[in-house]
């Protein structure tokens, strides 16, 4: 399952405007790591770069090396649709599919997958997966209600299924509690901590508590200056980076003196 | 900052403080809009008695009830809600006006037309019919099978191409394609006939005349309206659905087919159901096309077939001594034609609410 992620010399551009430069850093397995930093220093595309979502945007493209145990996923022949299916991602807004129940929604990346399945195998993984995502009791008796008629809390943890119920090896959260009240992000991180027994996390967050709370690791994101490319400042443990980090301006961020 | 002014309520001075001015004022009585209204008919009326054209009356009413209620509501209730009310009467008198002529014609057509939507009249064709009776069954056969058949050509091309614009397009081609589909928008109907008509002449020489003809004219003038109503809906689906399918490891065409088209589909079903009301009505092109027969024709690809539009146009300007029985069985085949787009779009209307995607549990 979990898999080391490595990523060397990354260069990622928005057709010429170059975002973000030069990171190099290594993700471990069974571990959390946060991504911190001011908005709009590039910690979503670096993010959005891991699973080759990135290059959907037109024009948009990424230099330099990411390799997952090994294997670079930016190799010649390597099919972005086959990246995804190891890393899974996790939106800043809840997105269930409208037209989809409960059920759909969960199954919707097997269905959508054409992975041929029988109903009770389906039913088991479905169940498991929001289990997994600490929905399962809310929401059991009313699998075939359309998603989109959850509380804001419950449709994040609902796409916190559906991305798991795929079995990725990685998950990626962009600010995946940041629209949502403390109860529901507190259920959240602690789904976080059950799930880095099986899967390498990535998270982004804006809340530096949480960071401290749920991470292993801690990767702070920086602007080289106004109107340039962000990069990465320090990445160290994360009680390193909250305690005694060794860059100035990590230590001007955590401590709210910018940002 | 202002000073607050001593009042006597604490309320008023809290407002004072806050805003500078009270939050209340005066309002005018429930009645007075009804009250206006009222005078304003009977200066119409006066005004139609003493010899003006209804038309000057009804506008002169209408200034004569903007400009009351703007005086009245000024002095009660201050400019910004007099304001208000004379915008209110402008929108209103605009909606009215557009109404008028819609209202005048459903009038006209059911008054003309009712006498004869009998059964007969829906079960009998025109043949061997040389004075009254008679009836459209031809007809509303010809232009079902026509226009399903221009639906069935037009549908899937027209969302073909809206996806290609939206979901696979950004260069040269989807430029030029909805350059091209804007043209196609304004091409008058008569064209798009004498466009199948040229086709099908090239192909089986001159005065050739067939159902499927019709059926591409009328398809050169629906296509456009679908793609542009499909692009539409498709450019609403949220990105972040595309994403989410895309995180999913979903392949392309099927985040195409199952997330984005599914989450559309009331749309486009309500685009395509207008698109077809909007030719059903088309007269030139099948006119030049389709041509005109007495007696049912079943077969689109065989020779001359009717169509409500093209029957009722004959039937109008037909002469001779029963005329009055032919004009009678054009007005019934408008008001058939009126009906069946009031069916239409109350299927549109049923469609988008069974397809809406489901926001409440
Ligand atoms: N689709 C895009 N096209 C062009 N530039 C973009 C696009 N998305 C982001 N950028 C630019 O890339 C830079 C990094 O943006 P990014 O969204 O990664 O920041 P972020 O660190 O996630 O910020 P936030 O914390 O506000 O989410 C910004 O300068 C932004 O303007
Ligand atoms: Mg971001």
């Amino acid at each position: 399952m979990a898999k080391r992620i490595e990523v060397s010399d990354l260069n990622i551009y928005y057709d010429k405007f170059l975002a973000v430069q030069g990171v190099s850093m290594t993700i471990e397995p069974r571990a959390v790591t946060a991504l911190i930093g001011p908005s709009g220093c590039g910690k979503s595309t670096f993010l959005r770069s891991l699973n080759r979502m990135h290059e959907l945007v037109p024009k948009a493209r990424v230099e330099g090396k990411i390799a997952m145990d090994g294997q670079d996923l930016y190799g010649p022949n390597v099919d972005p649709v086959v990246v995804r299916r190891h890393i899974g991602m996790v939106f800043q807004r809840p997105n269930p599919f409208p037209t989809m129940s409960i059920y759909d929604n969960v199954a919707a990346g097997l269905r959508l997958n054409a992975t041929r399945m029988k109903r009770a195998e389906l039913d088991d993984l479905v169940e498991r997966a929001l289990r997994a995502a600490n929905l399962w009791q809310e929401v059991s008796d009313r699998l075939n209600k359309p998603g989109s008629g959850l509380s804001g809390g419950q449709q994040q943890r609902l796409c916190i299924a559906r991305a798991i119920a795929v079995q990725p090896d990685v998950l990626l959260m962009d600010e995946p509690c940041s629209a949502l009240d403390p109860i529901s992000t507190q259920k959240i991180e602690d789904l976080i901590n059950e799930l880095k027994t099986e899967y390498t996390i990535v998270i982004v967050t804006h809340n530096m508590q949480q960071a401290a709370r749920v991470s292993d690791t801690t990767g702070f994101f920086n602007l080289k200056g106004v109107g340039e490319a962000g990069q990465l400042v320090e990445l160290d443990e994360t009680t390193k980076i909250f305690s005694t980090p060794t860059n100035q301006a990590t230590e001007d961020y955590i401590s709210g003196r910018f940002g | 900052m202002h000073t607050p002014i001593p009042s006597t309520s604490v309320d008023t001075e809290l407002e004072v403080q806050l805003f500078g001015q009270p939050l209340t004022h005066g309002t005018l009585p429930r009645w007075a809009p009804f009250a206006t209204l009222a005078a304003a008919i009977v200066v119409g009326i006066v005004l139609d008695d003493i010899g003006l054209a209804i038309g000057v009356a009804a506008v002169a009413a209408v200034a004569f009830y903007a400009a009351t209620i703007y005086l009245w509501s000024r002095t009660v209730e201050g400019h910004r809600k007099a304001k208000d009310r004379v915008l209110t009467t402008v929108v209103t008198s605009a909606f009215l006006l557009a109404l008028l002529p819609l209202v005048s014609m459903v009038i006209t057509v059911v008054q003309n037309g009712i006498q004869r939507l009998d059964t007969e009249f829906l079960s009998f064709s025109m043949r061997s019919i040389v004075g009254e009776g008679g009836g459209a069954y031809h007809a509303i056969l010809g232009t079902l099978i026509i226009t399903g058949l221009a639906a069935l050509i037009s549908v899937p091309i027209g969302m073909l191409c809206a996806i290609y614009l939206v979901e696979y397009g950004g260069g040269k081609l989807a430029k030029a394609i909805t350059f091209f589909v804007d043209v196609m928008t304004g091409i008058p109907s008569i064209v798009a006939g004498l466009f199948a008509y040229a086709l099908f002449a090239l192909l089986f020489g001159p005065g050739v005349r067939m159902g499927i003809m019709g059926a591409i004219a009328l398809s050169v003038l629906m296509i456009p309206i679908v793609v542009r109503s499909t692009e539409e809906m498709l450019k609403l689906v949220p990105n972040e659905l595309r994403e989410a399918a895309y995180a999913l490891a979903v392949p392309k065409w099927r985040m195409i087919t199952k997330v984005v088209l599914p989450t559309a589909l009331a749309g486009i079903a309500t685009g395509v159901t207008l698109a077809i009301a909007r030719i059903i009505g088309e007269t030139a092109p099948l006119l030049i096309t389709v041509g005109i027969t007495t007696g049912v024709n079943m077969n689109p690809f065989d020779g001359r077939m009717s169509a409500l539009p093209v029957f009722s146009y004959y039937e109008y300007i037909r002469t001779g001594i029963h005329t009055a029985a032919s004009q009678d069985r054009a007005w019934t085949a408008a008001l058939i034609l009126i009906i069946i787009v009031m069916l239409l779009n109350l299927a549109a209307r049923l469609i988008s609410r069974l397809f809406a995607p489901k926001t409440r549990a």
